[in-house]
């Protein structure tokens, strides 16, 4: 018996003159960009709970969004921690992090911070000491304070943006680097912006068109 | 022995706690704000202990099954539902346990309870909340844990439930208090009701369950961090609105989310009233009644050639509780390529996800299709659209041929089913080519109709499934499992509970010693090297059947089909009805994954 079922084979069919790109955007003069990853600093207040930090590393290991660093610490209020996160990804994925974080129960707001919030990285690192009037000059130009020290090796502690301490690593570099501790980044908007607070929880779900907030984040 | 052991004490106790409450009782119907809950507490003794916490917070809940197996570490709360009104249903494994309670989440609309041990019977339950969580049904977990003290040792039956289940719940909990426990409970279940539904968990430390409380479980609420948008922004309705008024080609789609919304009469009076297509999806089946005129039926991989053009030629897609599945858009760059996409969802996370909306709309369904209804002023002018999708539905028909000389078809089954049952029969499904005739065969008309394993695809879904679905339907609701001779054989063990509990459902097993899809996609696509998919011999379901003490019966020919299918669904009480059918017959129409859903297949060349 003749099998399956009777129809205008696939050729035979009109077809439709548009076209989607992979993230599921139609192509057209008006969005047709198509989003380059960028990199961008999220901010989420969350219940201090066990599980929160499982929650939302399972979250982004499991929906295989890039996240460069996660940091996560007390606030000024014992029941809320605040997690900071730095992400590489186009738009659509920037507002998938954002929507799949708020979805998580004990998140309590989320938000992408502007390009102009201040960041802040702290490092430790552990260099040779054979010369240390060398080494404490380079120090000195990164604003290192001198940890610990012994007959072979001599730990500082560098803050700042991301770019200053690898710029710092790099030029210690030269001494032979024994360890390097770094902290992953942690931020804060300016001035009365909030970063993440409890009266953000009613976020707009809404924003149907993307590209608002593209320039390229600016670390320091 | 220390079993008894531990419960001497909370006795004794119980005594004491009595009293004090008696004599309290006066004080607390003083204050204005208690006088409604005075009289329920009148009703029940007050707890003692966290395992009557855990089993109070249900019965609040107005919980009335519960689908479990028994184990060490959860006893204590089986000990304490031994006295309660909620009937318990013993499993034969904790795989049904979690189906059952999915099922009876679907069909009822609240969530489904399942209960199990620690360790082993956690782990069986994943499956089951997995299944749950991809399909968004409403389901409770409650699991015991070995005593806090043993926590992370690896003591006997120790698994970390909370670690395994946190990406397969919509939250998890683990309960660390008795004093807490039963509000862990409520707030667990109100969270598998509220917003978009899915599972939730509650692990339970038998030291906790044990432990001895006074405090009575809060009434169900969601905890405060968790918030749902009811109405959709007004402006972006309006825009939305608008579209549809100028569309020419307009298409509603209708989704699992529009049934869990209790949408379906909303979306059916806004379809009506303007006159547009309407497909579903597979968890959609049932939103709309198939039989009506506006219905294309199903999209997607094996949805209907009408359907599948429609939604790839619309210029208008008005998308309602649904996320944009790949089984639903084939390759996401010939997804309604033309098409401007109002996305209804009650989730934010769903809107643009997959595909992008050009009006997000976030609400609950029912709400925010009637805001579009009162918004849309005056009908698309689409007539000649009606007119090309009712010249589909003749181009593209799903007839299929049945000769008398060959084997009985599945299609032809699935209809007679559908012919013998009411129209609000229930179908439960398990995974495979059975599934798709029956969403394919089968007219569904109803919401809470259709019961099957969508996202995650579960083999094995249609028997538990089925016993949960029968206890949740009411008694005029035939259930009927349409299974598959793989599906069947994973989880059989099924039919114990169903002739225990006398449960009247019928089974028809549409038998072709396959893992028929995976047949189907081996000689599509793997020269027709039948690897691991060619059983070449099942037991006799039917005498199978009756070794489990239900009804057993065996159809071969056209000529038996109508007949056994009227005595089995006359039997009062489970029956399963091996149907041997065509082992060669495929599912079309087909598209391939990722594929152009406007280029499916209706035979095997054209794949």
């Amino acid at each position: 018996m003749k099998r399956g079922l009777e129809g205008p084979a696939p050729e035979e069919r009109p077809t439709p003159a548009g076209r989607r790109n992979k993230q599921g955007i139609r192509i057209d003069p008006e969005v047709e960009a198509t989003h380059e990853p960028r990199r961008t600093v999220i901010s989420a207040l969350v219940a201090h709970e066990p599980g929160v930090l499982s929650d939302v590393s399972g979250l982004f290991s499991r929906r295989q969004f890039n996240i460069e660093s996660l940091t996560v610490g007390p606030t000024d209020d014992e029941e809320r921690a605040r997690i900071t996160i730095v992400v590489e990804e186009p738009d659509p994925g920037i507002d998938q992090v954002e929507k799949q974080l708020r979805k998580l129960v004990p998140v309590i707001s989320v938000r992408e911070l502007e390009p102009d919030a201040m960041r802040r990285e702290l490092a430790l690192v552990k260099v040779d000491a054979a010369d240390p009037a060398s080494v404490s000059a380079v120090a000195d130009m990164y604003d290192a304070t001198a940890v610990d020290s012994s007959p072979e090796t001599a730990t500082f502690e560098i803050t700042g943006s991301r770019q200053k301490i690898e710029a710092a690593v790099e030029t210690f570099s030269q001494f032979g680097i024994r360890e390097v501790s770094r902290t992953g980044l942690t931020a804060m908007a300016r001035g009365t912006d909030q970063t993440a607070g409890a009266d953000l929880t009613a976020q707009p779900a809404d924003e149907a068109k993307y590209g608002d907030n593209t320039q390229p984040a600016d670390d320091d | 022995m220390s079993e008894r052991a531990a419960k001497v004490t909370p006795t004794d106790d119980e005594q004491t706690d009595e009293q004090i409450t008696d004599s309290a009782a006066p004080d607390a119907a003083t204050e204005p704000d208690s006088a409604a809950e005075t009289e329920s507490e009148t009703t029940a003794e007050p707890v003692t202990s966290g395992a009557e916490a855990v089993v109070r917070a249900l019965e609040n809940a107005g919980v009335e099954y519960a689908f479990g197996v028994q184990g060490g570490a959860i006893m204590p709360v089986y000990d304490v539902l031994y006295d309660s009104d909620i009937r318990h249903v013993t499993m034969a494994h904790e795989q049904g346990a979690a189906h059952a309670a999915d099922a009876y989440g679907i069909v009822s609309g609240e969530p489904g309870v399942c209960l199990a041990t620690s360790g082993p019977g956690a782990t069986n339950l994943v499956t089951g909340i997995a299944d749950a969580d991809m399909d968004s049904d409403p389901m409770l977990a409650l699991t015991g844990q070995v005593p806090t003290e043993f926590v992370g040792n690896d003591a006997f039956q120790e698994t970390d439930t909370t670690g395994v289940t946190t990406p397969i719940t919509k939250d998890n909990t683990f309960a660390s208090d008795a004093d807490h426990v039963g509000s862990d409970v409520t707030e667990a279940f109100a969270l598998a009701r509220e917003g978009r539904p899915g599972p939730t968990l509650v692990d339970l430390p038998k030291d906790v369950t044990n432990g001895e409380t006074d405090r009575e479980p809060d009434e169900p609420k969601t905890p405060d961090t968790y918030h749902v948008q009811e109405r959709a922004d007004s402006e972006i309705v309006a825009a939305a609105a608008e579209r549809i008024e100028n569309a020419d080609r307009p298409v509603m789609l209708l989704g699992g989310g529009v049934i869990k919304g209790e949408a379906s009469e909303a979306c059916r009076e806004f379809a009506i009233e303007h006159e547009i297509p309407v497909i579903t999806t597979m968890p959609g089946l049932g939103a709309f009644p198939e039989d009506h005129e506006l219905s294309l039926e199903m999209a997607g991989m094996h949805g209907t050639g009408y359907a599948n053009m429609a939604i790839t030629h619309c210029d208008t897609l008005i998308g309602i509780g649904t996320r944009f599945d790949d089984r639903l858009t084939g390759g996401i760059e010939t997804f309604a390529p033309d098409a401007e996409v109002i996305h209804v969802d009650i989730d934010p996370a769903e809107i643009s996800k997959n595909i992008h909306a050009d009006y997000p709309l976030v609400g609950d369904a029912e709400t925010v299709v009637e805001q579009l209804a009162a918004a849309v002023d005056e009908s698309p002018a689409a007539t000649k659209w009606r007119a090309q999708c009712q010249q589909w539905k003749s181009d593209y028909s799903m007839a299929y041929e049945a000769p008398e000389d060959a084997p009985v078809q599945p299609e032809f089954v699935v209809e007679a089913l559908d012919e013998a049952t009411s129209d609000r029969a229930i179908v439960t499904t398990g995974v495979g080519q059975h599934q798709m005739w029956a969403a394919q065969y089968w007219t569904y008309t109803e919401p809470r109709t259709w019961v099957s394993s969508h996202g995650l695809g579960t083999m094995g879904y249609g028997l538990p499934a089925a016993i949960g679905a029968r206890l949740a339907a009411d008694d005029d609701q035939e259930v009927i499992c349409v299974d598959g001779d793989g599906s069947f054989l994973m989880t059989l063990q099924g039919l114990s509970v169903a002739v225990r509990e006398n449960l009247d459902i019928t089974v028809a097993v549409l038998n072709n010693e396959y893992i028929g899809m995976v047949r189907q996609w081996q000689d599509a696509f793997f020269e027709g090297r039948h690897a691991a998919s060619d059983y070449n011999w099942m037991p006799e379901f039917d005498k199978l059947a009756e070794a489990f003490g239900a009804c057993g019966f065996r159809i071969d020919d056209y000529d038996d089909v109508a007949d056994t299918i009227e005595e089995a669904l006359a039997y009062d009480g489970p029956s399963v009805i091996d149907v041997h059918i065509d082992p060669d017959a495929n599912v079309y129409p087909m598209v391939p994954s990722g594929g152009d859903n406007g280029q499916f297949a209706l035979t095997e060349d054209q794949l």
